[in-house]
């Protein structure tokens, strides 16, 4: 057993508040035990992040010494026009993720809530894609979406005849395609945190609709909705951070292509700094990851002060 | 050291109510149930659930199962059909030896390892140090971590990049070295905050016990607050291997040598030079571990709100 660094003094009483108690004034142990934190956090974190403020201002490669262009870098990522392509494409599947992959955990949530015995199994089953890896998804996915006759879903469209559609291999409908992937596989979270929600309803506030008479209907809009209201808003924008940072699904199934119709901004920093033929242009791709951070905070300031609003206003 | 009665005293923030649905109602009252109608509407509700679930959820996944065992040329022609020409066994052996996925697996298992007990070592002792030693600066720095919760990814990946090329100070190139994905895994604000929430809940009075009866601060840590801590040490556990076997750009960038590199990243440059049946076999094998860890631990999953509330606190 180790030494008692400190002796407190015995009068003290024994401390019941959730306050710090005074183990050790040796600073040592205490930063011993920050060090790993600090090491990782440091390294790995707090300076990587100062260094793309930096790097945004500098012309980087790994060859040359680093030097100041001002904001040189923002203007040749907003020249570019790949730009506007990536902004209008992930602006495209952040929508089209919202109509497919809003409504239908709300319905799922709902349904799954009013199950009485086996709830454990819907939510399992829900869940279930959430856990595959990406990667595998969209591989096994790529089957699914063969444009040809024989493709998995061109075979089921082919029994109610249909089809064949060509999936990825079209401008139009190669987006849509990843979504309902991305939609299949990142549904499940979504489902779970509404089921949460639902159940910690109170019951009383339903036995209070009854009483006044108020139909199933009624009921889902007047009690449910209100009540998961903040949870719903937290979800959309979880879900809007997440899809606007949209990489591995766009990257696999298509590269970007057919013509750049799925070629998302995250791609796009991502042909910057690691797909570029003269060596990677770091500060172009750290200039727009800031932007696109700058935009995502924006968005969550937005978010805090509507929730305040909300909070307030009922 | 005297007896403490601490598993009594196990702060329950992980056991969030799920299958409280024999005592609570939902929307649909006892009243509503006991009319024929809705009854009859609400089941036909629940198995178009269970269909839709079964269908849209797990059809898929079935669909990877039964054509890792279903002859290339089969799934060529007709990819919804039954195994029409019997179940071939040998695609699963295939993809195993000589695709190498047994050395894929292995080294996405070393990965998931080294970054999961990375994740636990920061976080169990940033936690302690912040909730418990209460350094001077333990406000700011739980700030300074929370803060990086607030900075999407995408903003850390070029420059941690760069970072792992030359590492400063000490001017390693950690490339092609498991340590690349290791420590940065372990940069998780999440996971620090998780456990320093936990850290705080437990009972002070025990901590003084502790003291008076001479335990230090590092025999406090390991004797009562770890052996205390197990609940959320299984959630952070679980929660990083699934993350680990998720990730696919970060290993991507940093490991290049194919032999070293996890299963993620091998299978789509596998895939052009690979049989189809064995491929789809290669993606079931891939998924095995992370659906069982899934099926072991579902509790852990699906009490979803004991996760988000712990984390909103």
């Amino acid at each position: 057993m180790s030494t008692i660094t400190d002796a407190v003094p015995a009068t003290q009483p024994v401390e019941r508040r959730r306050g710090a108690i005074r183990l050790t004034r040796d600073g040592l142990t205490t930063f011993a035990f920050l060090l790993p934190m600090l090491a990782v956090f440091g390294l790995f974190a707090w300076f990587p992040i100062l260094r793309a403020l930096v790097m945004s201002v500098q012309e980087t490669n790994l060859v040359s010494e680093p030097t100041f262009v001002g904001l040189d870098n923002f203007a040749r990522v907003l020249a570019d026009p790949q730009f506007g392509t990536a902004v209008a494409n992930t602006a495209w599947f952040s929508l089209l993720a919202l109509l497919f992959g809003f409504p239908v955990p709300i319905i799922l949530a709902v349904l799954m809530s009013e199950v009485r015995r086996g709830r454990g199994l819907y939510s399992a089953l829900a869940y279930l894609p959430v856990v595959v890896p990406p990667v595998v998804s969209v591989l096994l996915w790529r089957f699914f979406y063969d444009a040809s006759a024989h493709g998995v879903f061109n075979t089921v469209l082919g029994w109610i005849g249909l089809g064949p559609l060509p999936w990825l291999q079209s401008s139009a409908s190669a987006m849509p395609s990843i979504v309902v992937e991305s939609t299949w596989a990142n549904a499940g979270a979504t489902v779970i945190i509404y089921l949460a929600a639902l159940v910690s309803v109170p019951p009383e506030l339903y036995d209070a609709a009854d009483v006044d008479g108020a139909s199933i209907r009624q009921k889902i809009v007047n009690v449910t909705l209100p009540h998961i209201r903040s949870v719903l808003l937290l979800t959309l924008m979880l879900q809007l951070i997440a899809t606007a940072q949209v990489f591995t699904e766009p990257l696999l199934f298509t590269s970007g292509g057919p013509n750049n119709a799925t070629l998302t901004v995250l791609l796009l920093i991502y042909r910057y700094a690691f797909q570029n033929s003269l060596g990677g242009d770091y500060g172009m791709a750290a200039a727009l990851s800031l932007m696109l951070a700058a935009f995502l905070a924006v968005f969550t300031l937005g978010y805090y002060r509507l929730t305040r609003a909300w909070s307030t206003s009922s | 050291m005297t007896a403490l009665p601490w598993r009594a005293r196990q702060p329950r923030v992980l056991r969030p109510r799920v299958d409280a649905d024999a005592t609570e109602r939902g929307i649909v009252s006892g009243s509503d149930w006991r009319q024929r109608r809705i009854r009859w509407v609400m089941r036909s509700l629940h198995i178009v659930t269970l269909l839709f679930l079964l269908i849209v959820g797990l059809g898929p996944l079935l669909w990877m199962i039964k054509s890792s065992v279903t002859p290339t040329q089969d799934t060529l022609r007709a990819p919804m059909a039954l195994w029409p020409h019997g179940i071939d066994l040998s695609q699963l052996a295939t993809a195993w030896s000589r695709t190498h996925i047994d050395r894929y697996l292995f080294n996405t298992v070393v990965i998931a390892f080294g970054s999961w007990a990375i994740q636990l070592i920061v976080a169990t002792t940033a936690g302690y140090a912040l909730s418990v030693l209460r350094p001077r600066f333990s406000g700011l720095l739980t700030g300074l971590v929370i803060a990086t919760i607030f900075v999407p990814p995408i903003v850390l990946l070029v420059p941690l990049y760069l970072t792992v090329v030359d590492v400063p100070l000490i001017h390693l190139r950690m490339i092609d070295s498991y340590w690349a994905v290791w420590l940065p895994a372990g940069a998780s604000a999440v996971n620090v905050i998780l456990i320093k929430r936990f850290f705080d809940n437990l009972p002070r009075e025990i901590f003084e016990a502790a003291r008076v009866d001479g335990a230090g601060p590092f025999r406090l840590f390991r004797s009562i607050v770890l052996p205390m801590s197990r609940p959320i040490l299984g959630v952070v556990s679980v929660f990083a291997v699934i993350a680990t076997w998720k990730d696919y750009l970060w290993p991507l960038l940093v490991i290049r040598n194919p032999n070293l590199q996890p299963l993620s990243v091998r299978l789509p440059t596998l895939q052009p030079t690979t049989d189809l049946g064995v491929f789809i076999a290669a993606l079931t094998i891939s998924s095995l571990i992370p659906i069982a860890l899934f099926l072991l631990f579902q509790r852990l999953f699906l009490n979803g709100g004991g996760l988000s509330g712990a984390i909103k606190g």
